[in-house]
């Protein structure tokens, strides 16, 4: 497994505008040479898919607290020469864009020769008022209790590789929140959720002055108000363990944040007669909201739910609890037929943590002959 | 609830009480990455209980490039909603309401316990 590393720049041209913008980063140093020296050491296979010969491309450079002059932005750019690109550079409309960003610290007197920082990535996705401003969650119409941080469903959809066309499924979708960074990229989606009231957008509002979630505050509602409603295929009412779809692959990509207990708890339907204090109920309301959903059983359902409905080449990211004094690599959940691609941390407290896992299916399902190995191993 | 979506579920359409034509944007290249993923045989029975005209029958050699028949099927998958009707399963002939254009596949206590 390995780490990608993304880097937010934030910048304050004026006071009226805020431009945000993310990157994979791919190389960093306080010289060029270590710039040169951390690029070599990227890996190229995860080089390879943006530099390959079909593909275009364009190199920019920012710099901060100091002006280039044309030569000299040439000068560092054909200096990457040793980096492997293959594809034609296209200064129009190019499908990749890399970027150099020279940090010549922040005060405008006493701007040095050299910059104390330099990275080079590959730009992922622009705030300029639209995307991550747009989309924080203060602003979008419909939050639940546990809306991810807009950033994070846009790294999750990279982590994805969610791209026009697509078909990327949520089986956890709550209110959303991950479908629409999938719908930005031109993937059309679709979401389940075992709760009623959240999928229609009904019961208590999770916005502090608000008592209702409206009638246009749901999944549908929330596409609309970004653009994106054409890429709404349909939402299901429905258990993540006893899934409703029919033998297939047809899934690009399955991009979730299960529900583990922290915040929002963790349900499905079973044969528990009593149904728990506290639960609300609306009139149109009628899950039986029982037994636990032990965590193991959930991930155990999810990779074999993705194993099954994933096309070949197709990913799943989700995000898994971890209690860090105890955490082995041993935990993060295995399947005979999806690789393990990725597993980055998010530190939540002193004592826990989420790891963002990102799986690829390199193999088809085969019923008997997989399942037998997925005993074994649990 | 749209036939694209009927399409890939195991349970099938029953009934349809509340039905509604929705304009959406055509994308051909996403209708001609869907026709390899279409049960020919559900689509023509939704299409049949849903009363829809126009259906093609199959797939036609060359699809990916015949705009009148992506067309066709854009209109078949997409721009058709069912908001109030019902779902059957096969194989257990359990009922799923569809409310809202959202379906509820939901089980009760009684019925998982087995």
């Amino acid at each position: 497994s390995s780490q990608f590393t993304y880097f937010i720049l934030s910048v304050s041209s004026n006071l009226a505008k805020q431009e945000q913008s993310i990157f994979e980063l791919w190389g960093h140093g306080k010289c060029p040479e270590e710039l040169y020296s951390s690029l070599k050491n990227y890996p190229v296979e995860k080089m390879v898919p943006f530099l390959h010969s079909g593909s275009t491309y364009k190199i920019k450079i920012h710099t901060f607290n100091k002006t280039l002059t044309q030569e000299e932005k040439v000068k560092r750019i054909d200096a990457l020469e040793f980096l492997p690109f293959e594809g034609k550079v296209n200064l129009k409309k190019p499908q990749h864009v890399f970027s150099i960003l020279e940090d010549y610290g922040l005060d405008p007197n006493h701007i040095p020769e050299n910059p104390h920082n330099i990275y080079f990535g590959r730009w992922i996705a622009d705030g300029q008022r639209e995307l991550i401003e747009s989309y924080s969650v203060k602003k979008r119409h419909f939050i639940g209790n546990t809306s991810m941080d807009a950033g994070l469903s846009f790294i999750m959809a990279n982590h994805g590789k969610v791209k026009k066309n697509d078909i990327v499924f949520d089986p956890f979708v709550g209110t959303g929140g991950l479908l629409i960074a999938s719908a930005h990229f031109g993937a059309y989606v679709y979401g389940t959720d075992i709760d009623y009231n959240t999928v229609h957008g009904l019961g208590k509002a999770s916005r502090k002055n608000q008592k209702w979630r409206g009638p246009d505050e749901n999944i549908r509602a929330n596409l609309r108000q970004y653009g994106l409603e054409k890429y709404y295929l349909d939402v299901l009412v429905s258990d993540a363990s006893k899934p409703s779809w029919r033998k297939g692959t047809y899934f690009d990509a399955i991009i979730t944040d299960p529900p583990y207990g922290i915040r929002e708890s963790t349900r499905r339907t079973g044969s528990q007669k009593e149904i728990p204090k506290g639960i609300e109920k609306c009139p149109e309301s009628h899950v039986p909201v029982s037994l636990s959903y032990h965590l193991s059983d959930m991930f155990f359902d999810l990779l074999n739910f993705s194993a099954e409905t994933l096309v070949l080449g197709g990913r799943l990211v989700y995000w898994l609890p971890v209690y860090t004094p105890e955490y082995t690599e041993e935990m993060v959940p295995w399947h005979p037929c999806l690789k393990l691609i990725s597993n980055c941390e998010q530190k939540l407290s002193s004592h826990t943590s989420r790891r963002l896992i990102t799986m690829e299916k390199v193999k088809e399902f085969e019923n008997f002959s997989d399942s037998f190995l997925l005993q074994i191993k649990l | 609830m749209r036939p694209l979506t009927h399409n890939l579920l195991s349970s099938h359409v029953r009934g349809a009480t509340e039905v509604r034509i929705n304009p959406v944007e055509f994308n051909p290249d996403f209708i001609a990455r869907m026709i390899p993923k279409v049960e020919w045989v559900l689509l023509l029975e939704a299409a049949d209980t849903l009363h829809l005209v126009e259906v093609p029958k199959e797939p036609i050699q060359g699809y990916e490039h015949n705009e009148e028949f992506l067309r066709k099927m854009h209109h078949v998958l997409l721009e058709v909603e069912v908001l109030e009707g019902t779902l059957q399963c096969p194989e257990s002939g359990r009922l799923f309401p569809i409310s809202r254009g959202i379906p509820s596949m939901l089980l009760s206590d009684e019925e998982t316990e087995t």
